[in-house]
């Protein structure tokens, strides 16, 4: 199965970018997941905790407050003014 | 010729001890400058996946929404200007102004009002000694600008893009700052930020083309949610790459500064070496003409 291409950025840095298999969050809507093969979207991201599911099979949280996400062709960009990695996370995947 | 002397050997120490500090202020600037190119290229990725999402939205939806819709009659436009907190950079606060002056008055020539918005204690003071009006200004850290400072001038400049114009709005807002292109060359530039032009590129392959997205919630909520963030990294990318000019011109007016007084220090030197050598000349020749009175009576 194909996996997620996961980019997370904030306004003045580099987050942490990877492959995951699971993405959750939560849209002004209400709490969206995501998995490969999502069709086309962009959403506004309310603030809150971001879930994410790197393929190694761990799963660690993000911290966002707002901003939004897009995703296209199993390749999500979360834009976040202000991105906080949970512990558990290790930027190990990411080119931070 | 004592005195010419003293004269010599106080210029001679001063001088040097301007030197030492411009070279301290090179070597300061030369090591900040870095830090500073990569705090610009840490803000790309931000401002790329901006850009392409409202791209995306602004294409896909036949959205109205006041930051992208040309107003029929501007009446007045604002001009920010960012310049550097302190001096000692060569001509760089200098430039700015003077491409923010043409602007304005181009501005004046189309028969707009202009207010004005500043950044760094130089563009005030300029401001100031002519006792011009502006209509805010933001000091401080220029050098190392801040994200909450873009959203703050962001705040303030959509605030007075919404009013009204007969409450004082403005309809128009241009951004002048400099562009950091290498080491060597930094560049004014002027930048339109409102009313936005939404770029349409040219597709080159199909990768670069725009899925078609759902919006979540609607597409004017996720523009209206967009908008201002683009904004703020459009206002952040500038007052990076102006900081990381400052530097670079910091760097090279000091150089330049330092080369100077060391070609000074030389010069005087010299001088110093001419007068002593002279004062020794004169006093053998008056002791010589001294003795030979002596001898002949």
């Amino acid at each position: 199965m194909a996996n997620l291409e996961v980019e997370i950025v904030a306004a003045d840095h580099f987050v942490w970018s990877g492959a995951a298999t699971l993405v959750k969050g939560f849209t002004s809507e209400g709490e969206i997941g995501i998995l490969p093969g999502h069709t086309p979207l962009l959403a506004v991201l309310a603030p809150g905790l971001l879930e994410i599911a790197p393929v190694d099979g761990s799963r660690f949280f993000v911290e966002v407050d707002g901003g939004f996400f897009s995703v296209d062709s199993n390749r999500v960009v979360i834009v976040a003014d202000n991105a906080q990695l949970k512990d558990g996370a290790t930027s190990g995947a990411g080119i931070s | 010729m004592g005195a010419q002397i003293r004269v010599y050997r106080q210029k001679i120490a001063s001088t040097t001890s301007m030197q030492k500090i411009f070279k301290a202020m090179e070597l300061i600037a030369t090591s900040r400058i870095g830090k500073a190119r990569q705090r610009v290229a840490a803000s790309l990725p931000y401002s790329n996946a901006i850009t392409r999402a409202v791209s995306a939205v602004a294409s896909q939806s036949e959205v109205n929404h006041p930051l992208t819709t040309e107003p029929d009659n501007i009446r007045r436009a604002a001009v920010l200007v960012m310049t550097s907190d302190r001096g000692l950079a060569g001509a760089y606060s200098a430039s700015v102004l003077k491409q923010a002056e043409h602007l304005i008055e181009l501005l004046h020539g189309e028969g707009k009002d202009v207010t004005t918005y500043l950044v760094g204690r130089k563009a005030q003071a300029y401001f100031d000694f002519r006792g011009r009006d502006y209509a805010k200004v933001w000091t401080g850290g220029t050098d190392a600008p801040e994200f909450e400072t873009a959203r703050e001038l962001r705040k303030t400049l959509l605030a007075d893009f919404a009013t009204d114009f007969d409450e004082g709005g403005v309809d128009e807002i241009h951004v002048v700052y400099t562009q950091f292109k290498s080491m060597v060359v930094q560049e004014p530039a002027v930048i339109r930020l409102l009313p936005l032009e939404v770029v349409e590129e040219e597709v080159e392959s199909s990768s670069d083309l725009l899925p078609l997205y759902d919006f979540e919630p609607k597409p004017e909520d996720v523009l209206d949610a967009l908008l201002p963030r683009y904004i703020e990294a459009r206002i952040f990318a500038a007052l990076l790459q102006a900081a990381a000019s400052e530097l670079a011109a910091r760097q090279r007016a000091m150089k330049s500064a330092g080369d100077n007084a060391n070609d000074l220090i030389k010069k005087y030197t010299r001088l110093r070496n001419n007068a002593r050598q002279a004062e020794i000349t004169q006093e053998l020749s008056e002791i010589v003409a001294g003795a030979d009175a002596l001898n002949a009576s």
